[in-house]
């Protein structure tokens, strides 16, 4: 039998909704004054459902599973379903509120790169000082640090304060460290997403190495469903707090796509989307986005896709334009396309404006994007005015005259134009 | 399965879960805090390290004007100069122990919430650190207390200066055990940390800091004296100068106060620090 690394029963945790406690005891003694009172409690934000105040919610909902020593397992789930908690049981930041793990060999957790690196100290120091909260002692270090050096590419900086490095020597430094650690298990956190992309292909090349020959136990959680394919053997979806699924890497990817993408609807409701945290919605707001003539949101390349945006404004502003950042399904970015300036805001007017976009580079697949409308000042910076977090979804299927089926792991999601002889012979 | 676990991570409620052999594991991490605080403390400072020199002077040089000259504050006879050095060293470092390790989760948040190590490696080097200013100013008081030889004054030196060192190891328990009590109130209540700032303060006025014990009514002495700082701050200065008695008594509710604390602390440090994360 093989040997198991980590063995997790029956995991649970759970979280209060909304804030937990006054922050002050005034506000404590305010709050419990008050409903012993039978009034309403002066700390409630107002707005919030008050029935949904103070309820708690399982971020894990027991989660069974048992990972064998050597393996390389990735993880993956919408925002929310319970992968950060997850590894922060793992690494111990949190206590679970039920359940246990039982783990065999040292753990090391990797929840982020350049843990308690300080600006004062040199790379060489900070060495140390990481090292030594990931858990090495000197001794451990001091045989590593040629090779940490080594790998970080910053050896002629090593004795300088890593406040005067620029920010890809920093993180390749901190990563370095967190690569050469002695431990029998590594849990990641995306930690992957730094450095330019010859460095992140060495780290990748380094994990994989420990996983296969030194039987390293990773456990990996990402978004980018291409290193997930490039680093795991085995891949385990969560959704909710309970695991879907759990087994072959391209399986899970599937599975998680497609309960990612929706239902490819036509319309939109972004009155009631969240914004980014700043000022958009507030000048101009997109209230919804309609793809048009179509039941579903599916196209073929050679077709327009039309749509027509509703909005309002609260300000006169000149110029506005629309973009969108299109990614495909796992979050990968396609490519960018802006419309030229389509109308005026006018205070308080509501308008409907019409769209047309020619997708015929798009390879077969699904994609998303973001709407934004924005105007461009005379520097021909964008200002965005409304940026709704709902991601709007469309399917690229294209009818097949050529036979090749494209292969969007190897050739991307783009389909270039044809390459045309000129004088054929 | 007669299965060997390495570590087992359960939802875990009970009052006595503290791993000293974990702690013990991670000394070279509390080596290098401590290396860091002082590497970097005095960086992008005029005077630098001079501050440590500097801070102590101009206090000092305060009291024996304002509770020295003005209020007149008896002394024991011992000189002004040397008797406020002596008290004012003892207590900075019990005040620095107590005021830094305070803030311990507050202030680690971010390291915290991204990777496990024993968080009482934090306070306990933060306490180290100040060793090195209680030294120097210990050195001061040498100095001081030289230059009135020379004067020809007598200090009357005795076996007590022993205990010199065991009234620092005492102070900087008291100091961690009161700063992590409280550092584990502070993740759910903030305003403790203020309230920490000023009792200090006032637990100063209440000992033995600016004035010498027997200024204290004979009949109250004895109540006085369980506040665990009096007999502390009575023995040290009597280490130095040979001045009154050693409240043996006193002192023995100090260090049975000062177990208590330390036994507290830890145990309530330890339950924190498994779900604060959750709540700062």
């Amino acid at each position: 039998m093989e040997e198991i690394a980590i063995q997790i029963t029956n995991l649970k945790k759970q979280y209060k909704l909304g804030a937990i406690g006054g922050g002050t005891l005034t506000a404590d003694l305010q709050s419990w004054w008050a409903r012993k009172r039978g009034k309403a409690d002066p700390n409630v934000q107002l707005g919030i459902d008050a029935e949904q105040f103070g309820k708690r919610f399982w971020a894990l909902d027991g989660i069974d599973l048992s990972i064998r020593k050597g393996e390389a397992v990735g993880i993956i789930g919408a925002n929310g379903a319970g992968k950060s908690t997850l590894l922060k049981i793992l690494s111990r930041v949190t206590a679970p509120t039920e359940g246990e793990v039982k783990i065999k060999g040292r753990i090391s957790s990797m929840l982020e790169v350049g843990t308690g690196f300080h600006g004062e100290l040199t790379g060489r120091e900070n060495i140390y000082m990481n090292g030594a909260i990931l858990g090495m002692n000197k001794k451990e270090i001091e045989a590593k640090i040629e090779d940490i050096i080594e790998f970080s590419e910053c050896r002629e900086f090593i004795d300088t304060p890593v406040k005067r490095y620029s920010s890809g020597m920093y993180v390749k430094l901190a990563f370095a460290v967190a690569a050469h650690l002695d431990a029998d298990i590594l849990v990641m956190d995306e930690v992957l997403a730094v450095g330019d992309m010859k460095f992140q292909e060495k780290c990748l090349g380094k994990m994989g190495d420990g996983s296969a020959s030194e039987g390293k136990t990773v456990l990996y959680v990402s978004h980018n469903m291409n290193t997930i394919r490039q680093l795991c053997t085995r891949c385990i979806v969560l959704e909710r707090g309970k695991i879907i699924y759990d087994g072959e890497t391209e399986q899970a990817i599937a599975i998680y796509m497609d309960r990612n993408t929706g239902d490819l609807r036509t319309r939109y409701d972004l009155s009631h989307a969240e914004r980014p945290l700043l000022q958009p919605g507030k000048s101009v707001r997109l209230h919804s986005f309609e793809f048009l003539d179509k039941e579903h949101a599916v196209f073929d390349r050679k077709e327009k896709i039309r749509f027509k945006i509703e909005w309002s404004a609260t300000e006169n502003i000149p110029g506005l334009r629309i973009y969108f950042l299109i990614r495909f399904a796992d979050s990968s970015v396609v490519g960018m396309t802006e419309s030229e300036a389509f109308g005026d805001a006018e205070a308080g007017v509501r308008k409907t404006s019409y769209f047309e976009f020619d997708p015929a580079e798009f390879a077969d697949g699904r994609y998303y994007f973001f709407a934004d409308v924005f105007s461009m000042n005379e520097s021909r910076a964008h200002l965005s005015y409304d940026h709704p977090y709902e991601k709007i979804y469309f399917e690229i299927s294209s009818s097949n005259e050529t036979g090749l089926v494209w292969q969007s792991k190897y050739w991307g999601h783009v389909r270039l134009n044809p390459i045309v002889c000129v004088e054929k012979n | 399965m007669s299965e060997q676990w390495t570590t087992i991570i359960k939802s875990n409620t009970k009052w006595f879960d503290i791993n000293l052999k974990e702690l013990f594991r991670y000394r070279d991490l509390i080596v290098l805090f401590v290396k860091r605080n002082y590497a970097t403390r005095y960086k992008q400072t005029i005077l630098g390290p001079l501050w440590l020199i500097l801070n102590p002077l101009i206090t000092v040089f305060l009291y024996s004007f304002v509770f020295g000259s003005i209020a007149g504050l008896s002394t024991d006879g011992v000189p002004q100069m040397a008797f406020y050095m002596a008290s004012n060293a003892i207590w900075t470092y019990f005040a620095g122990c107590l005021t830094q390790t305070s803030d311990t989760f507050v202030a680690n948040a971010a390291i915290y919430g991204k990777v496990y190590f024993p968080r009482l490696t934090t306070p306990i080097s933060t306490v180290i650190t100040g060793v090195l200013d209680l030294g120097i100013q210990i050195v001061m008081l040498v100095i001081i207390m030289a230059a009135y030889v020379v004067r020809g004054i007598h200090f009357e030196l005795d076996y007590s200066v022993c205990f010199i060192p065991v009234l620092i190891i005492q102070v900087a328990i008291l100091g961690l055990g009161c700063g992590i009590i409280i550092s584990a109130l502070t993740t759910k209540y903030r305003d403790l940390a203020v309230l920490a700032k000023f009792g200090v303060q006032l637990w100063m006025y209440a000992s033995p800091v600016v004035y010498s014990v027997t200024q204290i009514p004979e009949e109250y002495r004895s109540l006085y004296l369980l506040n665990p700082m009096a007999p502390i701050l009575t023995v040290f200065r009597h280490s130095f100068f040979g001045t009154g008695e050693i409240p043996w008594a006193a002192w023995g509710i100090s260090w049975v106060v000062t177990a208590g604390v330390l036994v507290l602390g830890v145990v309530l440090f330890s339950k924190i620090e498994k779900t604060f994360m959750d709540t700062v």
